[in-house]
């Protein structure tokens, strides 16, 4: 579904990404962990198509397709989803008017007609329910005044309506309380299947006590330098990331 | 006084053509007020109030000041694509500066009086005490230009306890086929107790000349009555204008004013409050959306003379292209003003590095106990937020289209009239893009 070879990229004039190489099939979970600054988040802008980063070599292959090449929405109408680390608050434009937007957008990119009001709000209430989310809260001016928790769940309220092929999560649980974590996993959870990825990028491993990965990368200094299955995340728990560095700096 | 008519001083050429224009209707006070256009001259930029906006000089550069008044050949045809569909109101049209009674449909009654202001100061005991009494020609030399030169203008009496259900609304159209055109209107409102009214102004021209309106309305609003004033600025001609509102509150008496300013060379509007009682509640609401070289100035007072009274003030603007937008808001709260409650706010948004925005909050306040608050903002359009909806599969435009809109909605959403509140969404929907 994803293949990302050798990709490297800059923000400003600082190099962040050194060459990453990973391969996405459909149905995988995949977490991303590693070091504060080793450009987890990068890579999952550069992926969605942030402006502010340029990419300075390297492939990204998506569904057959060269994703560096699309614009942010044509990424999304072609089934990329970033969940953002910091939601966006937009006063005047309510979640349920945009997402209205947004779909009929996706849709009409896909060849379909555009969902009247009626299938509209239907598919809200149906997607409203799985993530736990309050319609009143949708209907305000989008993210404005909403807690840490409530900007994430309208992340993944959002997810589950465009229903993308490819989601990346970047760093879904900053910010969470226990509760808040269980809601906005058992959401993403619900809306795993095998046809989807996910893309899970997270400093700590208690995010994927709930979404369980099928791998596990590290990042460090802009390259994936380990890779292995769930039980390097609980070692990264318990070990910290020194060995890692320690191990990189050896070689 | 001595004019010579080959001096190039811009405020002699005007007060020379004035006067040639008043002949026989040179009124002492009229005479005075030329007098005071002499004094004061014409704002140059060094003038405080007029430090942004540049009136006179494009003025000076534009216009001839021809004596004789252009005449025009406006159909009712002309007339119809400049209506507001889908209004019911009583309509008042002047050409050229000169009430046209074959394109207009208002009527007076009981009421209702609308009588030309010409007659009303001579006929009308109640017109002589409230004509002049509000907008003092001595602060500004426009307003002594209007005073000297108003051709036409009506004198609205709003009768006691009385709600008047369809707007009164006035067409200024400047016809400019047969050349450069020079208009000045001066109306005078009085709302009686208890009663609500709405006004509507709206501005166009025909043909492509130079065209230029001077427009004083001033006004009181007596005891509890309620007055509704819009004004749509939408002239895809060389449109110059000055205009002074200016609205004399009494006791729990409401005032809510809207200005759109969506088009023009440059317009300079001013507005004044004066809040006279108490338990007044007052709305300022603007939206200045401006393109190519428009120049929009609002230049607003809200002067709170005595306690427990409410303002409110709130203003936006987008600025597209090489166009200016200026705003400057004095709050005053006098010394009786105690309790006072006044908010003042002004958000802009620049869409290119040419636009450009002065701001300027004047808070005043001589009272202890008072709730005052003002903020301006400008800047440009969240890139953050384009990235996030576009990340959602909504394109660049659309993504632009929506957080403008969103961001000019704040005002159009407090348009109370139905058929207007559509009128005006659409002609902001227009203009915005607006494709969702």
């Amino acid at each position: 579904m994803l293949s990302i070879k050798n990709l490297q990229a800059k923000i400003d004039d600082k190099q962040i990404l050194n060459g990453i190489n990973l391969e996405i099939k459909p149905g995988e979970v995949h977490a991303i962990m590693g070091p504060n600054g080793s450009g987890k988040s990068t890579l999952a802008s550069v992926l969605a198509g942030r402006e502010e980063y340029e990419v300075t070599g390297g492939e990204v292959d998506f569904l057959g397709k060269d994703l560096l090449e699309m614009a942010p929405e044509e990424r999304a109408r072609e089934g990329v989803f970033l969940a953002f680390q910091y939601p966006v608050e937009i006063p005047g434009v309510s979640t349920i008017n945009f997402m209205k937007t947004a779909v009929n957008q996706i849709r009409e990119h896909r060849g379909q007609q555009a969902l009247d009001a009626v299938s509209f709000l239907q598919m809200m209430k149906e997607k409203m329910k799985l993530v736990e989310i309050d319609q009143s809260l949708l209907n305000r001016a989008l993210n404005e005044g909403f807690s840490g928790g409530e900007k994430k769940r309208n992340e993944i309220f959002q997810m589950a309506m465009l229903e993308p092929k490819l989601a990346i999560l970047d760093e879904t649980d900053s910010g969470l309380d226990i509760d808040a974590l269980r809601i906005v996993s058992n959401g993403v959870n619900k809306l795993r299947s095998k046809n989807n990825a996910i893309i899970v990028v997270t400093h700590y491993q208690r995010l994927l006590n709930y979404i369980v990965p099928d791998y596990v990368h590290v990042l460090y200094k802009g390259k994936i330098v380990k890779s292995g299955t769930k039980e390097l995340a609980l070692e990264l728990e318990a070990k910290g990331y020194d060995w890692i560095k320690d191990e990189v700096s050896v070689a | 006084m001595s004019i010579t008519t080959t001096d190039k001083n811009i405020t002699t050429q005007v007060a020379s053509s004035i006067e040639q224009r008043l002949k026989a209707d040179a009124t002492p006070q009229r005479l005075q007020a030329l007098q005071t256009l002499n004094t004061l001259q014409l704002p140059t930029t060094k003038n405080e109030e007029y430090k942004h906006t540049p009136l006179t000089r494009l003025l000076e550069k534009n216009f001839t000041f021809a004596n004789e008044i252009s005449e025009s050949t406006l159909r009712a045809e002309d007339l119809n694509s400049l209506l507001i569909d889908g209004l019911e109101a009583d309509r008042i049209v002047f050409v050229n500066g000169k009430f046209n009674e074959s394109l207009s449909s208002a009527k007076s009654s009981t009421s209702l009086k609308i009588v030309p202001l010409k007659e009303a100061i001579v006929s009308s005991d109640l017109a002589r005490q409230h004509f002049g009494a509000y907008a003092n020609f001595k602060e500004d030399a426009f307003t002594a230009w209007n005073t000297a030169e108003w051709l036409d203008g009506f004198f609205i009496h709003v009768d006691d306890n009385v709600v008047i259900d369809k707007p009164v609304i006035f067409y200024h159209i400047n016809d400019t086929q047969a050349g450069e055109v020079r208009s000045s209107i001066r109306n005078l409102i009085v709302v009686g107790k208890n009663s609500e009214v709405t006004f509507i102004e709206k501005f166009d021209s025909i043909g492509s000349g130079n065209h230029l309106s001077t427009l004083v309305t001033e006004g009181v609003v007596h005891e509890n009555a309620g007055l509704n004033y819009y004004t749509i600025q939408n002239d895809k001609g060389n449109r110059y204008q000055y205009g002074l509102m200016e609205f004399y509150q009494k006791n729990s008496s409401r005032v809510n004013t809207y200005t759109f300013t969506l088009d023009g060379k440059a317009v300079r509007n001013n507005l004044h409050l004066k809040l006279d009682g108490e338990g007044i509640e007052s709305h300022m609401y603007g939206l200045y959306l401006l393109g190519g070289d428009t120049l929009a100035d609002n230049h607003t007072v809200v002067d709170h003379k005595k306690p427990n009274s409410f303002s409110n003030e709130l203003y936006k603007g987008i600025m597209d292209g090489n166009s200016k937008g200026v705003f400057n808001g004095k709050i005053y709260v006098r010394p009786d003003a105690q309790k006072t409650n006044a908010f003042q706010a002004n958000r802009n948004v620049l869409l290119t590095d040419k636009a450009t925005v002065n701001t300027k909050p004047q808070l005043e306040i001589w009272a202890d106990d008072v709730k005052c608050s003002h903020g301006c903002t400008s800047g440009q359009i969240d890139e953050e937020a384009i990235f996030y909806l576009q990340a959602r599969g909504i394109s660049k435009e659309t993504a632009r289209a929506m957080m403008l809109y969103a961001f000019a909605g704040e005002v159009l959403d407090n348009i109370k009239h139905p058929a207007l509140h559509a009128y005006i969404d659409k002609l902001v929907s227009e203009r915005l893009h607006k494709n969702f």
